[in-house]
């Protein structure tokens, strides 16, 4: 006699229909009256499945019982107790994966001290004031990136390169001639590069605002929105905000660079967790088509730290965000809050992973002086070192950091339905909270459970209202860059 | 399939090979099943060394071996735990304990989280 019980999965409804989000496969299906009933009453104990069909047998039919507990068993939905889930197998990357995305850490000096900043606050990893490494990054070093990004993408046709800082524009010499090494070191190999940056936009100056239309250099702007929330935190040395000095500059940005979507990057603090103000007015009043959001990195016990009803409050607002983007979506509009469209996107491919992102594997970062880290949070970092851009990767170190940080070794994550999309959170976030990378953040669990599932609903509504929507995830690359923050 | 409507391209994909070989509610605890001494399909679990299949047990593994005995205490932990009811030294998990290891992803690292049980 096989007695039934419920296997894991998220259930959700959307549009007046029932989905279930199942895991680890992350995989979506929606459900038939009879398919809900079944569900319904296995929650409430596991049963027989015989008795489950006799007792449902006055709302289905027989036949109509036994196919669906079939079909549920087939997707494991439901199982059969006393027969363990065959255990996963451990899946490793294979240890040819190319480098898709390499971040340049041009500078580490910045000329904005922005209170919260993970490089100079009082959180940073990295000296970078009287530390070993340079505070510019030289050509030479810029060069060696460069052949070392082109050895490592391997197979790829495409690699993507991200200039970073500090402050990004600050050495803007060598990343001119970078991006025109990297187009004939490319050329010459097969290859083709695709160049982005991400600035605090205080030096976009007439020049370099050409230079990055012409040059078709995708720019992420780092922006916390309207004038009393950007000069909040993000100030000059002296103190005195930054709002005046780059909205002029963003808006001729905006005005003259159209070869590439120019992003906004906000990093929200507990002082202003009013999200669609800040959305409204970069989008409306500053012209970007697209913004993203990220709660600050810190330590718990800062003052601008977000805690637990920070966090509360952050999800209500996304969650009236996300709605207009549903709205948006609907009428196929575009509606520019990219944390939505990142993660419907996931969910549409049903992407399960066993790591959180990139780092370390398909994205690395390169330090001023050629030191290659897990990502350009840990430039600099001996401790998060994988290599250099001349020596290449130490193969043992990255396995060793890829098993340390696999899902599977989460025992916190391993029961949470929402750890094919998660995998634990950003490395460099569990470092500055925990001291430890390979740490899940248990800080914002709950927060991701709720982001995840309203992701889930609006996923469930354009199923089922405006499923045509839902087909530009199906083309898109798939690795294209992201904002890096 | 006729009750579920895969959404996502990842239930596209499941649907597809779902549909190969035999529906998984098939497997059962082959060892309880009447009949005569048959060989388990392959993708039923067959606790090493455990009573709940024939299997002398303390002397030599269902192979004949050695290698699969319930003495180890490595061997102990797991397998005399899953899929099992029979009392043992660690807690079994079809009646008495069913979470006991929850706690613990790989049991290599959080070993020291599987705790004593009360009853």
């Amino acid at each position: 006699m096989s007695i039934l019980t419920l296997r894991e999965f998220h259930p959700f409804t959307a549009s007046d229909a029932d989905f279930l989000y199942l895991v680890p496969s992350a995989a979506i299906f929606q459900l038939d009256p009879a398919a809900t009933a079944i569900l319904a009453r296995l929650g409430q104990g596991d049963m027989p499945a015989d008795d489950l069909v006799r007792e449902l047998s006055a709302r289905f039919s027989v036949a109509e019982l036994q196919e669906t507990v079939e079909e549920l068993v087939r997707i494991r939905a439901i199982g059969v107790t006393g027969v363990p889930q065959e255990p996963a197998v451990r899946q490793m990357p294979p240890p040819d994966f190319p480098l898709t995305t390499m971040v340049l850490n041009v500078t580490n000096q910045c000329n904005l001290s922005c209170t919260y900043c993970y490089e100079y606050g009082e959180d940073k990893i990295v000296d970078t004031e009287n530390g070993k490494q340079a505070k510019f990054m030289t050509e030479e070093t810029a060069r060696a990136s460069v052949d070392f990004m082109l050895r490592e993408a391997r197979d790829n046709r495409m690699a993507h390169l991200t200039f970073f800082g500090g402050e990004t524009l600050m050495n803007l010499p060598v990343l001119k001639s970078t991006i025109q090494y990297a187009r004939e070191r490319a050329r010459e190999v097969g290859k083709e590069v695709d160049f982005s940056l991400t600035t605090n936009a205080t030096l976009l100056r007439p020049d370099v605002i050409e230079f990055l239309a012409e040059n078709h250099v995708g720019v992420t702007i780092s922006i916390d929105g309207p004038k009393e929330v950007q000069d909040q935190f993000r100030v000059f040395h002296n103190g005195t905000g930054s709002y005046e000095v780059v909205a002029p500059k963003i808006r001729e940005l905006l005005r003259r660079h159209r070869t590439r979507p120019v992003g906004a990057r906000v990093t929200l603090t507990s002082h202003d967790l009013d999200v669609r103000k800040i959305f409204l007015h970069l989008t409306e009043e500053i012209g970007f088509t697209e913004v993203g959001f990220a709660p600050v990195t810190t330590a718990p016990n800062r003052k601008y730290a977000i805690a637990d009803e920070g966090f509360d409050t952050m999800l209500e607002q996304f969650r009236g965000l996300a709605g207009d983007f549903l709205q948006a979506a609907l009428q196929n509009r575009h509606h520019g809050f990219s944390n939505v469209k990142d993660t419907l996107e996931e969910i549409h491919k049903g992407v399960s992973k066993p790591y959180p992102c990139g780092a370390g594997l398909g994205l690395m970062g390169v330090s001023t002086d050629g030191d290659v880290a897990l990502c350009h949070r840990f430039a600099g970092s001996d401790q998060h070192k994988l290599g250099t851009v001349r020596d290449g990767i130490d193969r043992l170190v990255q396995i060793g950091f890829l098993e340390k940080h696999h899902i599977d070794d989460k025992t916190d994550c391993a029961r949470c339905w929402a750890r094919p999309l998660c995998s634990g959170g950003c490395y460099h976030e569990a470092y500055t909270r925990y001291g430890e990378s390979a740490h899940p953040n248990l800080h914002y669990c709950e927060w991701i459970r709720g982001w995840t599932d309203t992701c889930l609903k609006i996923y469930g509504e354009l199923a089922v209202r405006n499923p045509r929507y839902l087909e530009q995830f199906d083309d898109k690359v798939e690795y294209e860059t992201s904002q890096v923050n | 399939m006729k009750h579920l409507r895969s959404i996502n391209r990842k239930a596209g994909r499941i649907e597809k090979a779902s549909g190969v070989g035999l529906p998984a509610c098939h497997d059962d605890v082959v060892a309880l099943q009447q009949g005569p001494p048959q060989q388990p399909p392959a993708a039923a679990h067959i606790p090493l060394g455990c009573t709940l299949i024939f299997s002398p047990g303390w002397e030599a593994d269902r192979t004949g071996g050695t290698a699969g005995l319930c003495t180890p205490v490595e061997r102990d932990l797991f397998d005399c735990h899953e899929g099992c009811f029979w009392p043992a030294q660690v807690p079994d998990q079809l009646n008495h304990a069913p979470n006991w290891t929850a706690k613990c992803a790989s049991a290599q690292k959080d070993w020291r989280k599987i705790d004593l049980v009360f009853p």
